[in-house]
């Protein structure tokens, strides 16, 4: 096993293990949820770079056989797919709901989320780059702008604080890491107003900034807040 | 009293996106009305003004229920889940909900995406191939996961949204000239399914707006 980061007291039930990558989006919305929700977890880092990427390993096809992260280790049993994960999480978990109570407003979490986790984000995933190859930047960027092309009008119609109703749920969770990869990928978030409002809303908000990119336990040194 | 107005699906019939809402509503046995969106006619009915006002990603499926529209077919599926009778198509149990969402995700986002329509469009010459690596590296992932999860069906032994999701994506794998062979448990699984009457009457070959010459 690589290393344990522990943030847990020995002698309690074992706690949940995200097995991801600080700069993954994927394994950021988990990393989010499990902060909204207050529950402790030890993260054991893949790097998907190092060594041809260590989500390719024999060891990790068994957590997970799409060799992405993230993984995640939690109540005897392992599973992946980061949505999934987060409302398993909420579903038996108490705390701060992820997903509204009323069906319509849950319906459209679900869309918003769908929308970034199969609309966007696979789109510009660090194996669809790889295989994309010399036009990779503007491949993403055309993907991440059809994406938010979209979203700017649906959200437009569903945010209040956040973006359905005034409530952080699963969308919201979604949004952060996207626009982050926008960010990285030079697109003008500004042409988006509601999203950059809603983004710079949620990003001041203590479980979004723990467990930021810049700050985990497999962050490199130089990129480090 | 008015008769609430049946739900409407915007959809193309080769779409599996919109088969999966299609399977759903049959297996819930709700009525539903069509209007068929050609994703090839005219440059494509989806990039339409009219059609972006229901789904600005210009994508199908867009449904119009309860008064409201949206789309992503896994939250519509969800949607009627929550909101009508009939037999569940997410498990009680949490836990075998979660493999249900997890299977389902990564067709859903894992698969369908890399090999939709406006992708292999913008792919190209090379698209087949494309397509090919997607989907096998899919469903290389998927079988293991089905060889623990699988009872009759993808979870267990009761239909879910993973079934619904398998069976639209073996097609397109089928399609693509996918040995769909190579993975047994899928292979299995789905043939079981799709000789179940809601996989049938939302087959594609037999919608309102199958092409002669595919219609069954």
């Amino acid at each position: 096993m690589g290393n344990i980061h522990r943030g847990i007291m020995a002698g309690k039930l074992k706690g949940p293990i995200l097995h991801g990558y600080f700069r993954s989006s994927c394994s950021w919305r988990v990393r989010i949820a499990f902060a909204l929700k207050g529950i402790e977890y030890d993260q054991v880092p893949v790097n998907l770079i190092q060594d041809g990427g260590q989500q390719h390993t024999e060891q990790f096809k068994t957590l997970n056989p799409m060799q992405q992260v993230p993984a995640v280790e939690i109540d005897g049993f392992t599973f992946s797919q980061s949505l999934a994960v987060i409302q398993y999480i909420d579903e038996t978990r108490p705390g701060p709901r992820l997903l509204p109570a009323d069906s319509k407003k849950r319906a459209q979490v679900r869309m918003i989320s769908d929308l970034i986790a199969s609309g966007i984000q696979p789109l510009q995933n660090l194996h669809v780059i790889q295989k994309i190859g010399a036009d990779k930047v503007h491949w993403a960027q055309y993907f991440i702008e059809r994406g938010f092309q979209a979203l700017e009008p649906i959200l437009k119609q569903t945010a209040g604080k956040y973006c359905v109703g005034d409530e952080i749920s699963m969308a919201d969770i979604c949004l952060v890491p996207q626009v982050y990869n926008a960010e990285r990928f030079k697109v003008d978030v500004g042409q988006y107003p509601t999203i950059k409002k809603i983004n710079q809303t949620l990003v001041e908000i203590e479980a979004f900034k723990v467990s930021h990119p810049s700050c985990q336990p497999d962050t490199p040194a130089d990129i480090h807040a």
